[in-house]
Formats: C-alpha cells, structure tokens, sequence
C-alpha cells in the first residue's frame, strides 16, 4: 500500500506537463476548488489570527496583571494627599511589594477617557487617588496588607484583581481553544470538499481514466494525474485567500490606536511567517484527500 | 502470446461464455465473428485483461490474469495494441496527443519517438491532421487514428473490435490492408467483426483463421468462409 502512494506521490510533486494535459481542463470542479481554497485559507488565517491573540490576551491577564494591584484612596479633597503619603509608606515597608506608586492626574485621566472622553476637568471631580502596586518575589500577603491599611489608611481600599481577572483568563483561554478548534474544522472541511471536487472530478472523467488504462496507463499515473491537478489548485487557492486575508488583517486599525482586544487581532513578530504554513498545509490536504478519492473510485471502475 | 484455457465469462450470475480454448500463436491472423451481442467485445476484453474470467485460465504472454495486480496488467496492455470500434479518445487533445497518449503513460515521449509519431502518421495517412480534436474528425480518420495509437508503442498484438464498423467499404479495405500489412510484420492480429464480405476480402490475401461466437461457445468457422 506504501509503494503505490509514494508514486502517486513522486508523480503528484513531478512537472509532468503529459499527464497534466490528459485530464480535461475546464469544469465547475475547477473554479470550486480553487474558490473554496481560497476562502477556507482566509478563514483559517483569522482563526490562527484569533488563536495567536486570545493567547496573547491569556498571557497577559494571566501573567501581568497577576502581578499588579490597585489601592484606591476615597478620601476627602483635604485628606487625599497625606493618606496616599500614608498609603505609599504602608507598601514600601510591605514584603513582596517590588514598586508603588501614585497614579499622575493625566494617567487617571487616560484611564477615564473610553468613558468620558478627552479633557475630562479630573480636578472638578470626586475622583479616587490611584496607587498601582507592582507584587515581587512571591508576592505578598493581601489580606495582612488589607487588614493594616484598614489600621493605618482607612480611605484606602486594595484591589488585587482575583475577583475579575480569573473569569477573564479563562474566557481568553476558551478563545484560544475556539480558534484553534476552528482551524481543524477548516482543515477538516477543507479536505471534505476537495473529496467531494474529487471524487466529482474523477466520476465525471470515467471515460478519460477507461481511455488511458486502454493505452496502458497505471492507476499510479492516473490517479497522480488527477492529485496534481487538485493538489496545485488547493495550493493556488489557499495562497490567494492566504495573501488576502493577512491584507485584511494589515488593514485594521492598529492596537494603540483604540486598544481593546479586537484591534489585537494580528499577527506579532513570527506570528507572521504563520499564514506561510497554510498554503502548503491546505496542499497536503488536498493531496491525501484527493489520493485517497482516486485509489476508491479507481477500484470502483476497475 | 495469449492462450484461453477453457475460460468462462459470467455477469451478474449469467453465463455469457463458457469453454473457450484459443492459443494465439505470434504472427497469427484471426478472426472472430458471431452474431451482436454474441459476446465478441467480451471475448477481446478478456484477452486484454479489461475483465477477468470467472472460470478456467487466461494467459497474456505466459501469465496468468488473475495472478496479475492492476499495474501488471497495465504493463502487459502496453505489448497490446486496441482499436475500439468507438476509438475511445480524449477529447480535449488533438489528434496527434491522443496518437502519441501511450507514449505519454509510459513517459517515453521524446524526439526519436516524435519521428516515429511523424511516420505513422503518414503511413495511416492521417498528415496534416495533427491539430484536429477527434469530434472534427471523419468515421475513417478516426479509426485510422485508433489504429495508428495503438501501434506507437509497437505492440506484439493487435486487436481490433469492428475496426470497419462505421466507414464505407473502400476505408474498411484500406484499414484492413493496413491490419494484413502489420500481420506481415510479424504482429499478431485479431479483428472481432460481423462483416462477413470483410473477411472473406482478407482471406484472399492472408491466411486467417475464423472464429465464430455462437451460443456462448467459441467455434471454428465453417469452409464457407
């Protein structure tokens, strides 16, 4: 069983421009192929796209904001400052804490612009002091730390980001896992619908392959006749749709731009050779599917 | 070259042929007649390999069939050369490519073979033809082109099923002439026809033997022809 596949295979890898002409040209077999290669590599690529970000996304709720806090001063306008001194002092004698620091007027008012706009007037406004606590080694003890700000700075509340950043990892990591159960769907009706194109193909041209057994062809260079063609088009396609879906990508907006996830969904540093794989990946399926096609309706009409 | 040895052919549970027993000898002349639908195109299948017996033994250059893979049998179609009565061509190719097709499955096109193609094409007078597509081509000019790709890879046999069946009686002598020039070359030739005027002109100038499909069973034509 190996042997015939390798000549199927040396024949679908070899430029034979004979064996390309015997199998006619034209057909509706041709354009669906080519189009649904095209169109399943521009999905994959959004999918991997998806994947590779929602990772992304996992990793730094997982990993960075794991290691940050919040404590928020709600105290009068005439007590903020020295309960932020208080709080500040509090944390540098914390073990654990690697860095904190007070939050500037601008960056509080950064964090409010999505909501309010630009130029929000801060000052005017009962907003809460904001103190961003960076965690070091193992980090340190929340409810030790919660208990001596109550003590010390009773207009200080500590955030430490359990609370909404766990059911955020896991939503990042079921993307990802959608993404990439995506993909194998893709790839799997990929390999479906070359079958089908196929098996379609080979059924409509059971008078060329009665023709060329006549003259004394094997089922090797019959169905290596057939793999090729179906092979290179899927290959064609997903180039096509490959290119044009990294396009895409390229044109939306950029991540500093607006921020939020879904500006994130792109392609970093040799995230991009990625979509590279997809063509030759589609190729591999076409040609196992397109094989395994050709040997069944072979046997059939022998 | 090939030899039946009390073979039967059955499909779907009926029995089509049963006891035939035939050697071909090389350079022999036969041919096979019988009335249609007697079994004659079943019976060249046979010795081509296209079907398989379901009774008794038959042998394509000292082989038996149902020993042999796909690929083999492949391999022993190319010391045969068939001409159909439907031609059976690629459409979508001239001429000339279809001629050359078992050159092309066997990858043994090149430009010896190409001068080859370009002789024999003159010899079945088929020149200036080349580029046609088969559906341009006339009932002679296809069977000549049949003909024709049936020997470009020399084969040691030759079977042709009604080669005369759709031309006029001046190009069935002519293909016929051209099928006693090849016998004389030392091929082995069977026509399978029911053409009976075609075989007693084929007679008067080879020496054939006549075989006659009757009832299944696989007789020796009678003096009258």
């Amino acid at each position: 069983m190996i042997l015939p596949r390798l000549d199927i295979l040396k024949g679908a890898l070899r430029r034979d421009a004979g064996a390309d002409r015997v199998v006619p040209p034209a057909g509706f077999t041709v354009r669906l192929t080519l189009f649904t290669a095209a169109a399943m590599a521009f999905l994959a690529v959004f999918a991997l796209a998806l994947s590779l970000a929602a990772g992304r996304l996992a990793d730094t709720w997982g990993e960075d904001l794991a290691r940050a806090s919040t404590i928020r001063i709600s105290a009068p306008p005439g007590q903020r400052d020295s309960q932020t001194t208080a709080a500040l002092r509090v944390l540098a004698q914390t073990p654990g804490v690697a860095s904190a620091r007070a939050l500037t007027p601008d960056e509080q008012r950064a964090l409010l612009e999505p909501w309010f706009g630009p130029g929000l007037p801060l000052e005017g406004l009962p907003v809460p002091q904001l103190i961003e606590v960076v965690e070091g080694g193992d980090g340190f003890d929340a409810d030790g730390l919660r208990l001596r700000l109550q003590a010390e700075v009773p207009a200080a509340v500590l955030d430490d980001h359990t609370r909404w950043r766990r059911p955020l990892v896991v939503a990042a990591g079921r993307l990802r896992l959608l993404g990439w159960v995506s993909l194998g769907l893709i790839v799997a009706a990929t390999g479906a619908m070359v079958t089908l194109a196929a098996n379609a193909a080979l059924a409509a041209n059971a008078q060329v392959i009665a023709v060329l057994r006549l003259v004394g062809a094997t089922d090797g260079y019959i169905a290596s006749a057939f793999v090729r063609r179906f092979t290179v088009r899927t290959l064609t396609g997903a180039a096509i749709g490959a290119a044009l879906a990294v396009v895409a990508l390229l044109l939306l907006p950029g991540a500093q731009e607006a921020g939020g996830f879904l500006t994130g969904l792109r392609f970093e540093g040799w995230g991009w050779l990625v979509p590279l794989l997809l063509p030759p990946l589609s190729a591999l399926v076409a040609y196992l599917a397109t094989e395994a096609a050709a040997r069944r309706v072979l046997e059939d009409l022998a | 070259m090939i030899e039946f040895e009390d073979v039967a052919y059955a499909y779907s549970g009926d029995a089509l042929l049963s006891g035939l027993s035939l050697t071909m000898a090389p350079g022999s002349f036969h041919f096979l007649t019988g009335p249609s639908g007697s079994g004659k195109t079943t019976f060249l299948k046979l010795c081509y390999g296209a079907l398989r017996a379901s009774g008794g033994q038959v042998r394509l250059f000292g082989q038996p069939v149902e020993t042999l893979d796909r690929d083999r049998v492949a391999y022993a179609r190319r010391r045969i050369g068939v001409v159909h009565q439907d031609c059976q061509f690629l459409d979508h190719l001239p001429v000339i490519e279809n001629i050359a097709l078992p050159l092309t499955v066997t990858g043994q096109a090149s430009p010896d073979q190409n001068a080859n193609l370009t002789e024999l094409m003159t010899w079945v007078g088929l020149t200036g033809r080349e580029a046609a597509l088969p559906p341009e081509l006339s009932g002679g000019e296809r069977q000549r082109a049949a003909l024709a790709r049936a020997l470009i890879l020399s084969p040691e046999v030759i079977l042709a099923d009604e080669p005369t069946g759709n031309v006029d009686w001046e190009m069935s002598q002519r293909l016929l002439r051209l099928l006693i020039e090849l016998n004389r070359m030392g091929k082995t030739v069977m026509i399978a026809t029911h053409d009976l005027m075609l075989i007693r002109a084929a007679k008067a100038q080879v020496q054939a033997r006549v075989l006659r499909i009757a009832g299944g069973t696989l007789q020796t034509a009678g003096a009258d022809l």
